[in-house]
């Protein structure tokens, strides 16, 4: 084979390896997956959000013809599996951990009571309405006050709070007490999630003879559901394959440990037949992973100058029912990130975390991030205004200077060591974006009414961080063929991995990016994999790939070494063959041909370990148009600047950039899970629950800087995937409260909806704090 | 989100299909374009014994252009009504109206008949039956019947056809050249359900006034309604910037509002006001917002 590759792959706009199997029909998502003799799962869910469970009459569903069983809590052994935490696992949280099958009390709508396994899925949906159930109906808690009632979900704890802590930094009190000017305002984000495009799914099968497990649908983090699930089934970890196919989005949500991780395995074990279950759009709004759902009162102190001396804030987490997977992250990350890339010396947080009867909550794109940012930008803009103080100027006096770098702002959260902003020019990612947006010639539109609509300009910078240690490995095997196949325990979530990490090991060993496989596929191929979320898997993952094409040289050289009866000294690995000084050369396919059966194939493992998250930061700046007759805000344009350290393929992050910003403007304008007093979800499909469509927000623009690489990974790479998610809310509250100033409307709520835009211009008393 | 099971079944003829409807007395339903119907089975909102499937009935899907009017038959899709060259002069307010309904996907399957039939009160179709006095044909055991379209939509999701009938027709009455006309629409997004909607028309009398000026709304719960207090108003008058604003006022006292998860009553009623403000400055050929000075 003739390879010659010179230029370096890293930094290029390299088309995605993936897409001409997804462009072309042959991706393969897990609703592909179908088995000889597979059966259909359904499940019936609790149409009550808060009740004891009486009776569960299956003798008509279990009568109907194509039913092979139905099971309910009474058919899982007991103790019954509670489904473990994957981050923040305080100890606090231990009560609320969900059980795989509602048994005595069900505690929000959509949680699970039986899975009906049938010929199809129509048939388990009829058995499902042949199901009698009786729910004796206990008080629903919904609202922020959640002790009020004296109703509790786990009446053994006493109280609806799961968790509350405390965290400062300086002299908080000190602070304020003697501060110039102070203001303290309440924010609330409302309850929504990332609904990607294809639903959850899972297909088991079994094979008694070991017994082995194949799970098709995993996700995200499959080797941590493989843990959990083999300590639930009392099984060893080896015994359980759990197969990530190709997937429709992400987001956080999917992949995480459902209650259907354990029921559908389970299920298909009992009646020994490979068992399919495909979430329908109604039961993912109601069964996955909710999320947002974050309010906060906020204070901040200052000194006339506009120099912040101080910031409080008490931060609350509706959790829904049960602390699921991602434990307190939602919560607790809006509190960690409230102070933001500003200087305050004196801060004092906060955070709650409130069970009520809804859909459990956890992480999404972006988790407390989008809250946080929303809730600080918004209270900055409006002491800029009480200040007399330009807002961009506000900014500029308070943003961390790359000479306080690195910055620690402190404890944020019992569980957590001090964070500390690692590098970075803030300034310069911030000048860079009011650049962008002309933000001193769009002083003349600020809050002016032209052709009928008032036009606003607002900013909002934000520092995030991603990377999540403590490590990720991958596996570097010479195929018998000469390609190299190299396995990750990153997982496959859209973001374009098989190409960035195809171009990291193209540049290590210098050979073509049509040279390498990327393996994701199985549990079988790695011990041990962390998977893909906080933004972790160029950072973490594609060091573990840098460093096993490292080793994956060495052991090459080694093998042609021995080949050539040259010694190492004199080799080098070039264009895809190991050459001496002498000029012999083989090449890799040789080497592979020249295996002996007993060695097998030629494989290194590679690793990265980490105990430090990267902090990327930038400046978002949202010009928008609020029609005051219907309440509709159009974005006439958007700037997303942040600085990623390194881009691996910059279009690559320029698409993640503007895929996350359009999910955040859907955050603002559009997303909305809706509960009524009763605690019932009142949008349950796509006609109630809006989304936006790619029609909806034509105009945005992302700019992604490389101005200061991390120090954490050898990439010099930050988090990309959620930066253009974090401080939409916060940029575009702002643009709105601008362009409403003369009716001195301040969004506190999300989402701007017209009918609550409306409410701000025509009804300010109703919409005062 | 499976349909349960129900059988299927497509007549050749409009006689069997009616002598099916006879047959099944109530428990079946008609299927068309499906654009409704579907989600609502999936849903399992609806569970009838049989699909009545007349999508292939021949002689039902022509748009008919005369003197009288225009004629649609009861499968004509939006599709077809959008790609009509002649009916953007011989019905410019159905051609404008129709390209809110929905999107592509669903323009291409959807048809006139299933829209009314199904009555949706957010849905345009059925407000223009109304506001335009549009005729529907109806054909059922006891041959055809004529009902006018401001007696045929009896409430949300509720017509005036018998459980044999179904519809084969729509006509709407000829539309003078010089007629002037708006339709305003607001949504979510764009294809969405209207949350308001306002279909105006009026002709001109020789001195430049409005005569017999229709004003239909969507945005009450039950269904698209005229608004008589509208209509008295601008009859005899010159429709300018003035009177436009006393319509706008008016109409939205008028409008009957109720909340819905998205829209609370009093947002609506002010957007049903905006939207007969719009589409009369549209018809009266006003610009809609001064420019700023």
């Amino acid at each position: 084979m003739t390879i010659v590759q010179n230029t370096p792959l890293v930094g290029t706009s390299l088309e995605r390896l993936e897409d001409e199997r997804f462009l072309s029909g042959r991706g393969q998502y897990v609703a592909d997956v179908r088995k000889a003799g597979m059966l259909h799962a359904a499940i019936l869910r609790s149409s009550v959000a808060h009740g004891r469970i009486v009776r569960i009459g299956l003798d008509a569903a279990r009568a109907l013809p194509g039913i092979h069983a139905i099971v309910t809590a009474a058919d899982i052994p007991q103790p019954i599996p509670r489904i473990p935490l994957r981050l923040v696992p305080l100890p606090e949280f231990a009560p609320y951990h969900q059980p795989v099958i509602a048994s005595a009390k069900v505690r929000y709508v959509g949680e699970p009571i039986a899975v009906v396994v049938a010929d199809s899925r129509a048939l388990a949906e009829d058995a499902i309405d042949l199901i009698e159930i009786e729910i004796d109906n206990l008080p629903p808690i919904g609202d922020r006050d959640v002790d009020a009632s004296g109703s509790f979900l786990f009446e053994e704890t006493g109280t609806n709070i799961a968790l509350r802590y405390h965290t400062a930094s300086g002299d908080p009190d000190g602070a304020f007490a003697t501060a110039d000017y102070t203001r303290r305002e309440t924010f609330q984000i409302q309850r929504h999630t990332a609904a990607p495009m294809e639903t959850r799914g899972l297909m088991a099968q079994w094979d008694e003879s070991g017994p082995t497990l194949k799970l098709y649908g995993a996700a995200k983090v499959p080797y941590f559901n493989r843990r959990a699930l083999a300590a639930m089934m009392n099984l060893p970890e080896t015994s359980l394959e759990l197969i990530e196919v190709d997937v429709g989005g992400g987001f956080g949500v999917r992949g995480e440990f459902y209650p259907e991780d354990y029921l559908i395995p389970f299920a298909a074990r009992l009646v020994g037949k490979p068992v399919s279950w495909i979430e329908d759009r109604r039961e993912h709004l109601m069964a996955t992973n909710h999320s947002r759902d974050v309010g906060a009162t906020v204070e901040i102190a200052c000194t006339k100058d506009g120099t912040i001396t101080g910031l409080r804030g008490e931060v609350f987490g509706d959790m829904g029912a049960y602390i699921r997977t991602n434990g307190g992250v939602v919560p607790t990350a809006a509190g960690m990130f409230l102070q933001g890339p500003y200087r305050i010396a004196n801060v004092d947080i906060t955070v709650l975390a409130l069970m009520t009867n809804k859909t459990p909550v956890g992480t999404y794109r972006g988790p407390g991030r989008f809250e946080a940012n929303f809730f600080r930008e918004r209270l900055l803009d409006m002491a800029a205004a009480d200040l007399g103080i330009d807002p961009a100027e506000f900014r500029r006096i308070n943003l961390i200077r790359e000479d306080e770098l690195p910055y620690s702002i402190g404890k944020r959260a019992p569980h957590l060591p001090d964070a500390v902003y690692d590098t970075g020019d803030y300034h310069a990612a911030f000048e860079r974006c009011l650049t962008e947006i002309d933000w001193t010639g769009k002083a003349a539109v600020q809050g002016r009414l032209i052709d009928g609509r008032y036009h606003g300009v607002g900013i909002a910078s934000f520092v995030e961080s991603g990377g999540a240690g403590p490590k990720e490995t991958s596996r570097f095997v010479l195929e018998k063929d000469g390609m190299v196949t190299i396995a990750v325990g990153s997982s496959m979530l859209g973001q374009g991995l098989e190409t960035t990490f195809s171009q990291i090991a193209s540049d290590a060993l210098n050979i073509p990016v049509s040279a390498f496989r990327i393996d994701h596929g199985s549990t079988a191929r790695l011990a041990d994999g962390l998977g893909s979320y906080h933004g972790r898997s160029i950072i973490v993952g594609g060091s573990a790939v840098l460093d096993g094409a490292e080793k994956f040289r060495t052991a090459v050289i080694e093998a042609a070494a021995n080949l050539l009866g040259r010694p190492n000294a004199e080799l080098r690995f070039e264009n895809g063959a190991v050459v001496s000084d002498a000029g012999a050369s083989i090449s890799l396919s040789q080497i592979a041909a020249s295996r002996r059966p007993d060695d097998g194939l030629l494989s290194v493992d590679g690793i990265f370990l980490v105990n430090k998250p990267t902090y990327s930061y930038g400046t978002h700046a949202a010009y928008v148009a609020v029609d005051p007759d219907t309440g509709r805000v159009e974005v006439l344009d958007y700037v997303a600047v942040e600085d990623v350290g390194r881009a691996i393929n910059p279009m690559i992050v320029s698409g993640q950039a503007i895929g996350a910003l359009v999910q955040g403007l859907g955050g603002v304008f559009l997303d909305h899970l809706i509960y009524d007093e009763q605690c019932q979800l009142l949008t349950a499909s796509f006609a109630d629950y809006l989304m936006p469509t790619a029609t909806d927000f034509p105009s945005l623009r992302s700019v992604a800087l490389e101005l200061r690489l991390s120090p954490t990974n050898p990439l010099g790479a930050k988090s990309a995937g959620e930066g253009g998610m974090v401080p939409v809310a916060a940029a575009v509250g702002n643009a709105v409260g601008a362009a409403l100033q003369s009716c001195g409307a301040q969004p506190r709520t999300l989402p701007l909806s017209p009918s609550k835009v409306w409410s701000l211009i025509h009804e300010p008393a109703a919409t005062a704090p | 989100m499976k349909l349960p099971d129900l059988d299927y079944i497509r007549p050749g003829t409009l006689q069997e299909t009616i002598d099916l409807l006879v047959a099944y007395e109530g428990e079946a339903k008609l299927v068309a374009g499906g654009q409704s119907l579907m989600p609502m089975l999936a849903f399992r909102l609806l569970a009838p014994k049989i699909l009545i499937d007349i999508s292939r009935l021949p002689g039902l899907n022509a748009i008919d252009i005369g003197p009288d009017g225009v004629r649609l038959g009861a499968l004509t899709t939006w599709r077809d009504i959008e790609r009509h060259a002649a009916l953007k002069t011989a019905h410019p307010l159905l051609a404008a109206a129709i390209a809110h309904v929905a999107h592509y996907q669903i323009r291409n399957r959807g048809t006139v008949g299933g829209s009314l039939a199904h009555s949706d009160p957010a849905s345009e179709f059925p407000a223009l039956v109304t506001t335009c006095d549009a005729d529907v044909v109806v054909h059922g055991a006891g041959g055809e019947r004529v009902v006018k379209g401001s007696e045929f939509v009896l409430g949300a999701m509720t017509t005036s056809l018998e459980p044999d009938e179904m519809i084969t027709g729509i006509r709407f009455p000829a539309w003078p050249a010089a007629r002037r006309w708006g339709f305003e629409e607001f949504a979510r997004r764009r294809g969405d359900f209207a949350m308001a909607a306002a279909v105006v028309f009026y002709d001109l009398d020789a001195g430049g006034r409005a005569a017999d000026p229709h004003i239909g709304i969507i945005g009450e719960p039950e269904r698209a309604v005229r608004l008589a207090a509208v209509e008295d108003l601008l009859t005899g008058r010159v429709i300018d910037r003035d009177v436009i604003a006393e319509a706008r006022a008016i109409g939205e006292q008028a409008a009957q509002t109720s909340d819905d998860i998205h829209t609370p009553a009093k947002y609506r009623k002010a957007l049903i006001g905006t939207m007969i403000e719009r589409a009369l400055m549209t018809a009266a050929g006003l610009e809609l917002r001064p420019v700023a000075a």
